[in-house]
């Protein structure tokens, strides 16, 4: 069975519904599954629950799908990029529920290891302690934080093969790797998917066990914030 | 004269032990690495993925797969390491990071930080910080110590939502140095030109000697 799918609408084809719950990689603008997020957008699946570290921008990524007004509630470290995000926020139209950025790659990770809740000292004493169980280990106080199960998982990487192992580039690996193990359905994008066997077997970043279809790009891989040294200065 | 910006991030950078494993947050923060002493050889963690973070890129050499946890693009360095946000927070958590230097919007007496949100007003997000303040071995704070209508920041209890309870270790400011001891802060260093009364009334936490 072939893993490999001409294209982003081929690859989601069965796997969206109404009020699911997506989880993707990406940090900033940085590693997003760009094609996957357009697709989506075009698919036009609506309610959508999304785990992901940030939202995007207001034209790409998953800014995409809140102009769309396709997500239903976003769990999310840091939003700050985002001002249609904070309008629909500070409205009452979005949901958001903030997750310290670690704990969330932990729920990520967590979830898709079959961990379903660990404790964690982030948070004790903040809002995002209210309401959850404490326990004390040692002396210190943790708070029991729970690992999440996504319908589906959209996630880029660099270079795949047809199997499905993955491998990252430079901090676009990021939330990638935690989002992609938990998804009931793992969907990568990558900008180039390489013959069985081109690939070291030491430097697979993600096996293909977690992944079960994949795309070839091209990106647009946008730059947030260009910062450059003059090369006077050097 | 209190401390400028770069004169804030010069002393927080005298904070630096050689052989640190450390990570700068947003803001002045990033500054510090302007100012690491000659002889002191530390890394820095940028909790996006990355061991061993190197300057801005030449214009023309940016690359938008390697970015700091402001989104800014940088470059590496031939220590450099790369892994996931898991893992990135699994040595944030673990203790191994010596170091973060933060900024802050209100800190108390007690060492409590408030540094993510100002409700109904400004909502973006916790981001990494309440985990390094967690998990760091020592935090320190980089901040101006009163607002811009004059009110003290460094506070007997934060009034905004806080980041950590009893996290913060020492409070560099633009009129100088304080350490959070029982009972209170207690100062350690004016800045250039600043008096002891000035600090003092620019300062409504208890401060003890």
């Amino acid at each position: 069975m072939s893993k490999t799918y001409p294209d982003a609408r081929a690859a989601l084809e069965g796997v969206l519904f109404d009020g699911m719950t997506i989880a993707a990689g990406g940090f900033g603008l940085c590693g997003i599954p760009e094609l996957l997020i357009n697709a989506i957008r075009d698919a036009g699946t609506k309610d959508i629950t999304i785990a992901s570290n940030n939202c995007g921008v207001d034209d790409f990524g998953l800014g995409i799908l809140l102009k769309t007004r396709q997500i239903r509630k976003m769990i999310s470290s840091y939003v700050g990029e985002n001002a249609e995000f904070m309008r629909q926020y500070l409205s009452g139209e979005l949901e958001l529920e903030f997750n310290p950025q670690g704990t969330l790659a932990e729920r990520m990770r967590a979830g898709g290891a079959g961990i379903p809740g660990f404790y964690t000292a982030t948070g004790v004493g903040t809002v995002i302690a209210e309401g959850k169980d404490h326990k004390d280990f040692n002396g210190r106080t943790y708070i029991l934080e729970t690992g999440i199960v996504a319908d589906l998982s959209i996630v880029k990487a660099w270079k795949a093969d047809p199997s499905g192992n993955l491998v990252f580039r430079k901090t676009a690996r990021n939330f990638n790797a935690p989002a992609a193990t938990c998804g009931k359905i793992c969907v990568a994008e990558v900008e180039e998917i390489v013959p069985l066997g081109s690939l070291d077997p030491d430097h697979i970043h993600l096996p293909g066990i977690y992944v079960h279809r994949l795309i070839q790009g091209p990106h647009e891989k946008r730059i947030e914030q260009r910062t450059v040294r003059k090369k006077e200065s050097v | 004269m209190p401390w400028d910006r770069n004169q804030m991030a010069a002393r927080a950078a005298q904070e630096l032990q050689d052989g640190w494993y450390v990570n700068l947050g947003i803001g002045i923060p990033t500054l510090v690495s302007n100012y690491i002493p000659e002889g002191v050889n530390v890394t820095l963690q940028s909790e996006n993925g990355m061991l061993g973070m190197g300057p801005f890129p030449l214009e023309g050499e940016e690359d938008a797969d390697l970015i700091n946890a402001g989104k800014q693009t940088i470059t590496e360095l031939p220590q450099t390491a790369y892994f996931d946000s898991a893992q990135s927070f699994a040595m944030i958590r673990g203790g191994k990071i010596a170091m973060a230097i933060l900024g802050a919007m209100e800190v108390s007496e007690a060492g409590d930080l408030a540094n993510w949100m100002i409700p109904g007003k400004l909502v973006k997000g916790m981001g990494g910080a309440m985990d390094l303040v967690a998990g760091v071995g020592r935090v320190v704070v980089v901040m101006d110590h009163t607002n811009k209508a004059g009110e003290s920041k460094v506070l007997k209890a934060c009034t905004l939502p806080l980041t950590g309870k009893a996290v913060v270790n020492r409070i560099i400011s633009n009129l100088g140095v304080l350490d959070v001891v029982p009972g209170g802060l207690k100062i350690v260093e004016l800045a250039d030109g600043v008096t002891e009364a000035e600090l003092r009334a620019a300062t409504e936490a208890t401060l003890v000697n």
